[in-house]
């Protein structure tokens, strides 16, 4: 097969399927919330959401519906070998096209308009996809496409703390960007948080910080600390599933981290949707 | 689970209160953020709508494309609060039931209780859930929106919860 049609197959699915670990992130949730509250109005209502949202994946997956009319804009993030034998023309010739048919094939709905301000003519074909290159070590093409919907993407955020900033503080600015948000982003969610870099820096770090599986700590101790307290702060903030008050508010939290300047400690916010679509592709060199 | 019909009668709607789980059958109207900038156009230019408000229940989506034996592809709710600048002013012409997601303005909240009007929240994402519920779909006005366009819907067994009651309730 080749790489434009596995693109386009891998969007279509992303749209209708979630892997394994997301639907044990929201069956996790709806325990969760049953064990700390379950009783009260807006606890309740979080569960008739997360029932709502089993029942969603049933359909989507059964029926091949995509699972939100949202199918999100392309956000494609490659990280291409040193010595891949691709050259980046041949790969972006494969991504344009695999994201081209992908809509098309996978009913997506047409939501990229061709200029922000002045008519926001539709595309009709949401093209074009937003392009990310990266280089790595090997000969291997890595490419991750978020299909972003933007009730979420409109709540995410770039904070640009201090260099004196403190864990707590950091927490307490995630919190909240997931406050002020409420339910529009379709909660529970997932964030991507980028520390560190220039301002637009972390809010890439931010979003490929979303890339990683669901469930995987940082690797590094103190990070996959500060995730956890993360999201800790974030379940306190009582969002709740829907934005209707409860315990759960996030399914995971996960950092990404470069150096920065000495004045300061740019923060990306990330957020997604419950519906935290992504098409994987792995080409080998 | 409380069953109702749309468009509403005043004694339903007056039931209702803030965390009721309901379900819905009927017509509806789908208007997002085009369609409002429009519909506001015209009452400030003193000009008729399309459609006649009164009563009638609008719900805030923009529908993927239907796949082959389908009426309607999935079809949530979209985001709420970007109608807040222009929601009172159609609550003013007789609008009862709004339905999306997430938070609403102070100024929403007011005309809502003062127009004895309801917010209803459906399931934001569950987009495949809700096509199992469409009836049939006809497009009203702004075709050339595209997935945007003013359309009317016939629904069946459409679940959503009472975000904004009539009395000045609310989840949120």
């Amino acid at each position: 097969m080749s790489l434009a049609k596995r693109i386009e197959k891998a969007l279509i699915d992303a749209a209708r399927i979630l892997p394994e670990p997301i639907h044990k992130r929201i069956e996790w949730a709806r325990g969760e919330e049953e064990r700390l509250d379950g009783k009260s109005a807006g606890s309740k209502a979080s569960i008739a959401v997360l029932d709502a949202i089993v029942e969603n994946l049933r359909v989507s997956g059964n029926e091949w519906i995509p699972m939100c009319q949202d199918t999100g804009m392309f956000d494609v993030f490659v990280d291409v070998g040193r010595s891949c034998p691709l050259s980046h023309a041949e790969i972006e010739e494969a991504i344009l096209k695999g994201c081209e048919e992908g809509a098309k094939n996978g009913y997506f709905r047409p939501s990229v308009v061709e200029e922000p301000l002045f008519g926001r003519k539709n595309t009709k074909t949401n093209m074009p996809p937003i392009i990310w290159w990266n280089l790595v070590e090997g000969r291997n093409v890595e490419i991750s496409i978020l299909l972003k919907g933007f009730g979420s993407e409109n709540t995410s955020a770039t904070r640009m703390m201090n260099p004196t900033a403190t864990e707590e503080q950091i927490v307490a600015a995630v919190a909240e960007v997931v406050t002020i948000a409420g339910g529009k982003p379709c909660p529970p969610i997932f964030l991507g948080i980028g520390l560190g870099g220039t301002m637009e820096r972390a809010a890439y770090l931010s979003k490929r910080a979303l890339l990683r599986e669901v469930g995987v700590p940082h690797g590094e101790e103190r990070y996959a600390k500060l995730e956890e307290k993360i999201l800790a702060g974030v379940q306190a903030t009582g969002v709740g599933s829907g934005g209707l008050g409860g315990r759960i508010t996030a399914l995971n939290v996960a950092i990404e981290h470069e150096p920065t300047h000495i004045a300061g400690l740019p923060m990306g916010v990330s957020i997604n949707c419950w519906a935290d679509r992504i098409a994987h592709i792995l080409w080998e060199g | 689970m409380r069953t109702l019909h749309l468009p509403i009668g005043e004694e339903d709607l007056r039931s209702l209160r803030a965390f009721d789980t309901v379900s819905f059958s009927g017509t509806l109207y789908v208007g997002r953020d085009q369609v409002h900038q429009r519909l506001v156009r015209l009452l400030e230019e003193g000009k008729p709508l399309p459609v006649e408000l009164a009563g009638q229940a609008i719900y805030y989506m923009g529908p993927s494309p239907p796949l082959p034996g389908m009426v309607m592809g999935s079809c949530g709710p979209t985001t709420s609060a970007r109608m807040d600048p222009f929601t009172p002013q159609l609550l003013g012409k007789g609008l009862k039931v709004l339905i999306g997601k997430g938070p609403r303005s102070q100024a929403v909240q007011d005309a809502l209780k003062k127009e004895k009007a309801v917010y209803v929240q459906a399931f934001g994402g569950c987009g495949a859930l809700y096509a199992k519920t469409i009836v049939s779909v006809e497009t009203v006005a702004f075709e050339d929106l595209g997935p945007e366009a003013l359309l009317r819907l016939e629904v069946r067994d459409f679940p959503a919860i009472v975000a904004i009651d009539s009395h000045g309730g609310s989840v949120f």
